[in-house]
């Protein structure tokens, strides 16, 4: 009794003193001796701890008492007490501690000359710690069950945060709550806790503080599936979104990019909370369009962020664009951005559908995902031209190109239908983006006309909607519109393209009128002495292997090609184009044109013409060209020679074989390495065509070299 | 006197023995030479008895004319020294003249003394109590001896203790309200008590709480006061905010205290005094005292 008085009275004696902690200590080991009751000795020393009013001090103080009382709070199971009363007794003075710390530690703020005021509020951040202790302490009873919580814990705290009327301290604590108290205690007392939001100060950053609650919450339903029925019963969407709704409208000064962020995460929480409820990620979604509804165009670049990453979350999370098509508010979202963000947003949508493969298989998909990136397909109203840049535009116009090809449906009609909404969007893109956007659109299209007729056997009739014919006039009124661009040689490849599809689907008025568009463009458009060579050549090929023509249609074709070929500007391209044209006279298929006359007479031609340049180099630069020219003929000598062209002789190659060696013998000849390994590897081949003997010998035998 | 003794060593030892020496408590008193000794405790209506022995030195007779012993009760004033108002005095005679050749003792008793006043030691003032035996001679100096013992008074815990209630301040300023348990604490007491800032526009360094002791003594134009603080008690540390609550929590046992003495025979008060002391942040006090009755209750009751 004595001892008890004593120890008593010294440890009140002198708890003012900055030997208090001492005496809390001795407090300490007085609970432990166990002659009083503890909750008797706390609710004492909690109370004497009031004695220190200078904030450092007694923040200090109370930060070692919570830290000597942590283990002799009388909790269940602990040897100091544990009835249902003295648990309350342990909540009540941590609470009271916590309560005046925070008293304290908000009073730094105000004390102190203005002017350290800074160095002061940091100092005040590095303190937080303690008084975020004793929350954590409280978390740490076990006494504290869920009805404890709510009843008391959590009231009372709240009452404190919002009470405070700081924005440091809010912040700080309202984070602390939700970091140290279980998420099933969150979830079931949250519209306590979402209450308290829009009770705080301005300043403070509500979003995050409720970012980290969902991203709790919502790491709380992705670890275990048990817990999610919870998450309905309490509906916590709905109070997410109500409490969000609420800060929002109760802070008008939060910035833009506050409340898209608010928007995100609790879109994230959505996401991954009740995935399959698309209303719920609408809901948020028209939230977001309704507060961005009366705000002038975004310029914020962490507004703009944020609103990618709104808009990008469901992306990723489904996977699947059809998904996203689905939100009816996804692209009143994107209405918002400004346009460099809109085309980045695009792109994300694009890339998303490129890696997961998706298809998108109707109509009215493809418009709904057109509208969705439209910042891609076609210029926006207030778009200058300048701030483009020529890589990044090609980059856009490409992924949209790729993207072209994965609007698919196995339903040749369905598949129409997309074609012609794919292509009502990109005609509206301006002759910068046909040249990228036709030609994906063209060959999907003619994949269509292919696969239609494949399976032409099984479809017939006139009432199918989507036969060839149709396409092929599609086809060509979209090839038609590059002419605007203008992009000749483009279109050109692609009427040779159309023609040969025409061509597999006998359509010979098509393929032919494919041709003359692809003449048309020839004689018309391109001028370009380079761009004729590759463009004859093309030509020369298709022609070479379309076989509907009748012969009248092939003869009027053929001729203009060689007549083209002989009119080209430079002699060794013209020499190149006719000796190319002698194909066309030469099919070698079982049903195709022969015609050896024709033949030799193109060689013949080519042989001119390569004179001709030998000559006028000469003449010009003293000295003949290289024999190069003679040697390509000859090979396509050779080559006739061998498919058994009757006007080809072996005395002919004979010859042309002498011709060259004499001009490469001539003193004014050039030689070069390249042209005489060609030379003497042709000359190999014959050789050893006739050493192999046979037919093939045989018909060698008379050449000699 | 007292150097005569010294110059001629007296004939004889005497010694003072109580009769329940054994038994009864002893507390420590300071003598006038500084040193600390160790002295019966007894209180008023008490029976003090014991017995006196005398012992001449070998081979020496103590001639007499008498010997008695009193108890006395003296106030000295330091201002006055050496006079000694005896406010109580009792005397009983032992012996009839004669000689003493051997140790003799004398049993003696004074029984229910009234002893009013309790044995205080102050900066001023002493009030002491003696047993004081006397071998009176003729022609030569008596051989006297003394033997003081302490007296304390218990009271019993009073029916009416209200609490000190108050609230004072500088307007505009400071408002603050104070208040204590009671208005009478015994010596083992705890003051509990709270302060209650009602107003603050000051900024406050700390606040002590001090316990005063005010020893008046003399009477009219002679009355000299002696003031000591007995104690310091910081009650607070850093600046309270409006609405602020500070508990006081004060034991008393650790202090030398007494109980309040007022108007003791008309020489001397004592009495106490608790003052609040505010100090701001320029050293500047602002105080409140207010007197609180200090008793003695009964231990161990």
């Amino acid at each position: 009794m004595r001892l008890r008085e004593d120890a008593r009275s010294l440890i009140f004696t002198n708890l003012c003193s900055m030997l208090g902690t001492f005496f809390l200590g001795l407090g300490s080991v007085y609970i432990k001796s166990k002659e009083a009751p503890a909750k008797d000795i706390l609710k004492d020393l909690v109370e004497m701890c009031r004695g220190i009013q200078h904030p450092v001090r007694g923040l200090f103080l109370r930060n070692y008492l919570c830290q000597i009382s942590r283990d002799k709070l009388p909790d269940i199971g602990s040897e100091y007490g544990g009835d249902g009363d003295s648990i309350n007794d342990a909540v009540e003075f941590v609470l009271q501690n916590f309560t005046e710390m925070n008293k304290l530690w908000v009073r730094m703020h105000h004390q102190g000359p203005i002017r350290e005021k800074e160095k002061r509020e940091k100092e005040r951040s590095e303190l937080r710690d303690l008084v975020g202790k004793n929350l954590h302490v409280l978390s740490q009873i076990d006494g504290v069950d869920l009805d404890m919580y709510r009843d008391t814990v959590l009231p009372r705290a709240l009452e404190q945060v919002v009470n405070c009327k700081d924005d440091l301290a809010q912040h700080y604590l309202m984070d602390c709550i939700i970091q140290v108290f279980p998420d099933e205690y969150h979830l079931q007392t949250l519209e306590t806790l979402l209450g308290a939001c829009p009770q705080l100060q301005p300043n403070v950053d509500i979003k995050m503080v409720l970012s980290q609650l969902m991203d709790r919450l919502s790491n709380y339903a992705a670890s275990s599936t048990e817990v999610l029925p919870e998450f309905l019963q309490v509906g916590a969407f709905a109070k997410l979104s109500n409490a969000i709704g609420k800060v929002i409208d109760s802070q008008p000064e939060m910035p833009v990019f506050g409340s898209i962020t608010l928007y995100v995460s609790l879109l994230t929480f959505t996401l991954r909370v009740h995935p399959d409820r698309l209303d719920y990620v609408d809901q948020v979604l028209a939230a977001c369009v309704k507060k961005l509804s009366c705000l002038p165009r975004i310029e914020d670049k962490k507004a703009t962020k944020q609103i990618v990453a709104l808009l990008s979350a469901p992306i990723e999370k489904y996977n699947d664009i059809d998904t996203a098509l689905k939100l009816s508010n996804y692209p009143r979202v994107m209405d918002h951005l400004d346009n460099a963000t809109n085309k980045v947003m695009a792109v994300v949508i694009i890339q998303s559908i490129m890696k997961n493969n998706t298809y998108i298989s109707t109509s009215d998909k493809v418009d709904a995902l057109f509208e969705l990136i439209k910042g891609l397909i076609r210029d926006m109203e207030d778009t200058d031209d300048e701030e483009l840049d020529e890589d990044d535009f090609k980059e856009e116009q490409n992924s949209v190109a790729r993207l072209i090809h994965m609007l698919y449906n196995d339903d040749p009609e369905e598949m129409l239908k997309i074609i012609y909404a794919v292509r009502k969007h990109i005609l509206l893109g301006g002759h910068k983006r046909l040249v990228f956007t036709v030609p994906p659109l063209v060959f999907s299209a003619l994949k269509l006309v292919r696969r239609l007729h494949c399976q032409e056997g099984d479809v017939i009739g006139e009432d199918v909607p989507a036969t060839p014919k149709k396409i092929f006039q599609l086809l060509h009124q979209t090839v038609e519109a590059l002419s605007v661009v203008p992009s000749p040689e483009l279109a050109l490849r692609l009427y040779l393209q159309c023609a040969e599809a025409a061509n597999d689907c006998d359509l010979e008025p098509v393929a032919y009128a494919f041709f003359t568009q692809a003449f048309v463009l020839y004689e018309e458009e391109v001028a370009d002495s380079k761009a004729q060579v590759t463009a004859i050549h093309l030509i020369i090929g298709t022609l070479q292997r379309m076989n509907i023509f009748g012969v009248e249609n092939r003869d009027t074709l053929t001729h203009k090609a060689t007549g083209y070929s002989a009119k080209l500007l430079k002699k060794p391209d013209q020499c190149r184009a006719v000796y190319a044209c002698s194909h066309l006279f030469w099919v070698d298929d079982q049903d195709g044109i022969k015609d050896g006359e024709r033949v030799l007479l193109c060689l013949k031609r080519a042989l001119r013409i390569a004179n001709a340049a030998q000559q006028m180099a000469n003449v010009t630069r003293g000295s003949s060209g290289p024999v190069t020219l003679f040697v390509e003929i000859l090979n396509k000598y050779i080559y006739f020679f061998e498919k058994g062209n009757p006007q080809i002789t072996s005395s002919a190659i004979q010859g042309l074989i002498e011709l060259i060696m004499t001009e490469m013998q001539s003193d004014n000849s050039l030689s070069e390495p390249s042209m005489d390994a060609f030379f003497s590897s042709t000359l190999r081949y014959i050789q050893f065509q006739k050493q192999k003997g046979g037919v093939m010998g045989e018909k060698y035998e008379p050449v000699k070299v | 006197m007292n150097y005569l003794i010294g110059a001629f060593k007296p004939p004889c030892h005497i010694k003072i023995i109580f009769a329940d020496a054994k038994t009864r408590k002893q507390v420590s008193i300071k003598k006038e030479n500084g040193q600390t000794t160790m002295v019966p405790l007894f209180q008023s209506q008490e029976t003090i008895g014991g017995e006196v022995s005398i012992e001449p030195l070998p081979g020496k007779k103590v001639e007499h004319i008498g010997v008695k012993i009193e108890l006395l009760g003296q106030i000295e004033l330091y201002f006055d020294r050496g006079n000694f108002y005896d406010f109580t005095s009792l005397v009983r005679e032992l012996d009839i003249p004669g000689e003493i050749y051997e140790r003799k003792a004398y049993p003696f008793e004074f029984s229910t003394v009234e002893m009013p006043y309790e044995s205080y030691n102050g900066v001023n003032v002493r009030l002491r109590y003696i047993l004081k035996v006397t071998i009176s001679r003729n022609y030569v100096s008596n051989i006297v001896e003394y033997q003081e013992f302490c007296v304390r008074n218990y009271t019993p815990t009073p029916t009416i203790n209200n609490s000190i209630k108050m609230e004072v301040g500088i307007e505009d300023c400071l408002h603050i309200e104070f208040e204590y348990n009671k208005s009478k604490y015994n010596l083992k007491d705890v003051i509990i008590g709270k302060i209650y800032f009602l107003l603050v526009r000051i900024k406050i360094k700390n606040m002590e709480l001090e316990i005063r002791r005010r020893e008046s003594t003399g009477s009219g134009p002679n009355t000299y006061v002696e003031t000591e603080t007995l104690a310091k008690f910081e009650l607070m540390d850093g600046a309270p905010v409006r609405g602020e609550s500070i508990p006081i929590r004060l034991f008393l046992s650790p202090y030398e205290l007494t109980p309040t003495y007022r108007n003791i025979n008309n020489k001397f008060s004592v009495k106490y005094y608790l003052n609040l002391v505010l100090v701001d942040e320029e050293d500047r006090r602002y105080f409140k005292q207010q007197e609180i009755t200090v008793f003695r209750l009964l231990e161990n009751q």
